[in-house]
């Protein structure tokens, strides 16, 4: 078993080629799968400014960023205390309600169901959160997921308070 | 295939003939022999082929008038139920030929299940088939966006977010598929490409379907070899061509009632509301050929569980050439395998049922038990049955226990009993 075939010039030039080739088809490839990727325009929407003023206690809004429902809840003193009573040993998804609502009173959430995109209706549900009709997701005053399919607490996306009255989202 | 010797009668047929053969593909198909006891589920391969040439041609006259953008599809639909000449007609023939197709083709699935047209050596028939069956569907949910109602955008968004479950990647494939953050204008657009290229992608499988089929010839009730041609085959034409017509006339009956009389049965009235990316309908529910595979997704309570539960369902048919150890093709031979068939016809039946209806109580219980006894009977059943079932005796040929000489002539009466 010692004559093992050094490789020819040959066999050199052919795996130089097909590699080559693949380099080349791979690069020729990318721009008409990455074309499918989010485009400029659709990035330049990336941030929206909400004014609260109006919204009273126990009120939510909801308001339209990046083409998905955001949920904007002025949540009360008993909502508060019912998301941060809770032990976080008992959640699917642990995340303290502190880390959630920086300010205990504005939850602010992508009202959009971690299982399949569905948006929950609020006030609903098993937990006094919202409850996703689609295939049956309870959440609670904070929007974690307590029972059903959803992997996970809706999502808390990048916001700011610019003033008392105003929020940015993105 | 068999051997040609053709040679066309004129000057010029043969000139032709010579430098293409199509002269030799017609004598081909017309002369091609066919099983003279094949019945009448064996006339759903033309009714397919005119189903699919029936929504390449509604199609491509909808897209003359319909508007692929998130601001004006709506209003292009409607333009097209009220303005056009005979839209309404065209857009029904197409919205309700996509349940005729899908009612034809699970006919057809389920006529190779019973008489085992998927065993050898018809294997690549069956993956081509069923290629085009996974293709159907893409097609069809890719079409049911299109009118960007409330199903539409919502079907849209439940069906994409199944891709979010793959591990790591799962979200930026999202993404990508819908060239944004949520479903919107990009999404559609790509949607309405996609939806008029598949088509022609199934009429490219369905020669190649056709062609596999043309190799080994058809199966038959008895699913017996046959010697071809013989006493127990008959050509194409004129036999089966005018007995393929018959039954597309009776299909064209019940086509022509959906149409006319009840063109929204099939569809759900959240759909006549445009898009609103803020209101989810409080029911969603795919279309009604879909139902069993919704089923199968929701009974699982994880979420990436549920989405490989759904693939796998379409892949165990995949390979169910390979699951059914059975040699036996025709179960009218199988007695055992005949209660089992019927028993995964009323399963997939009832899955479509609580496919239907809400995910909770005594649906999802169902729901659960119906998908557990979906794969068993794929996975546990067919593998076992095939090595313990003793078959019936099987006749050498489809004449022979009619014209004498058969040690049991019953098998071909009780089989026109039973069909």
């Amino acid at each position: 078993m010692t004559d093992i075939k050094k490789p020819k010039r040959r066999d050199f030039l052919l795996t130089v080629t097909a590699a080559t080739g693949a380099v080349g088809v791979g690069a020729a490839a990318w721009p008409l799968i990455d074309q499918m990727n989010p485009d400029a325009s659709v990035k330049a929407l990336a941030s929206t400014e909400v004014d609260v003023s109006s919204v009273e206690p126990g009120q939510s809004i909801t308001v339209l960023w990046r083409g998905k429902p955001v949920f904007i809840k002025r949540r009360t003193e008993e909502e508060i205390n019912k998301a941060r009573s809770v032990d976080i040993k008992d959640l699917k998804h642990p995340e303290k309600d502190e880390d959630r609502a920086k300010n205990p009173e504005w939850l602010v959430m992508l009202g959009v169901c971690t299982h399949l995109g569905c948006v929950p209706l609020s006030d609903k549900g098993e937990y006094g959160g919202w409850f996703c009709p689609c295939h049956g997701s309870h959440y609670d005053t904070s929007g974690r997921i307590r029972k059903g399919p959803a992997p996970t607490n809706m999502e808390v996306p990048k916001y700011e308070f610019l003033n008392s009255d105003t929020i940015k989202i993105g | 295939m068999s051997e040609h010797n053709y040679t066309p009668s004129s000057k010029f047929g043969k000139w032709f003939n010579d430098r293409l053969p199509l002269l030799t593909l017609a004598n081909h198909l017309t002369d091609y022999p066919t099983p003279k006891n094949l019945n009448y589920w064996w006339t759903f391969g033309g009714i397919l082929t005119f189903c699919l040439i029936t929504q390449i041609i509604t199609g491509l006259i909808l897209a003359m008038h319909y508007v692929a953008h998130a601001d004006l599809a709506f209003g292009s639909v409607e333009h097209i139920m009220r303005n056009v000449n005979y839209g309404w007609l065209i857009r029904y023939v197409h919205a309700n030929g996509a349940s005729m197709f899908f009612l034809a083709v699970y006919i057809h699935i389920f006529r190779s299940l019973y008489y085992g047209s998927y065993k050898s050596p018809r294997e690549m028939i069956w993956i081509l088939g069923m290629i085009i069956y996974v293709l159907m569907m893409a097609a069809a949910f890719m079409g049911y966006v299109l009118p960007w109602g409330q199903m539409s955008f919502w079907g849209a968004t439940v069906i994409t977010n199944l891709f979010s479950a793959i591990p790591l990647v799962g979200e930026s494939v999202v993404t990508w598929l819908w060239g944004g953050y949520s479903v919107d204008n990009p999404t559609l657009t790509r949607f309405f490409s996609l939806h008029y290229l598949i088509p022609f992608l199934i009429l490219g499988l369905v020669v190649l379907h056709i062609w596999a089929l043309h190799v080994p010839g058809n199966n038959n009730p008895i699913g017996i070899d046959l010697k071809k041609p013989s006493k127990d085959t008959v050509p194409f034409h004129p036999y089966i061509v005018i007995k393929d017509l018959f039954a597309l006339l009776i299909f064209l009956i019940i086509f022509a009632l959906f149409v006319f009389y009840s063109p929204n049965i099939l569809g759900h009235a959240d759909n006549y509301i445009e898009a609103n990316p803020l209101v989810t309908p409080a029911h969603i529910v795919p279309e009604w050929y879909l139902l069993p595979f919704y089923a199968i997704l929701r009974s699982v309570p994880d979420k990436l569980l549920g989405v490989i539960a759904m693939f796998s369902a379409i892949f165990v048919l995949i390979i169910l050439p390979w699951l059914d150890t059975s040699k036996v093709r025709s179960t009218i031979f199988r007695p055992l395998y005949k209660q089992f068939y019927w028993f995964l016809i009323a399963d997939v039946l009832i899955l479509g049922y609580v496919g239907a209806m809400p995910a909770e109580g005594i649906y999802l219980l169902v729901a659960r038990v119906g998908t557990a006894y979906y794969f068993i009977h794929f996975l546990v059943i067919l593998p076992i049955l095939g090595r313990l079932e003793k078959p019936l005796e099987i006749p050498t040929s489809i004449t022979d226990p009619v014209l004498g000489g058969s040690v049991q002539p019953s098998f071909v009466k009780s089989d026109k009993k039973k069909i």
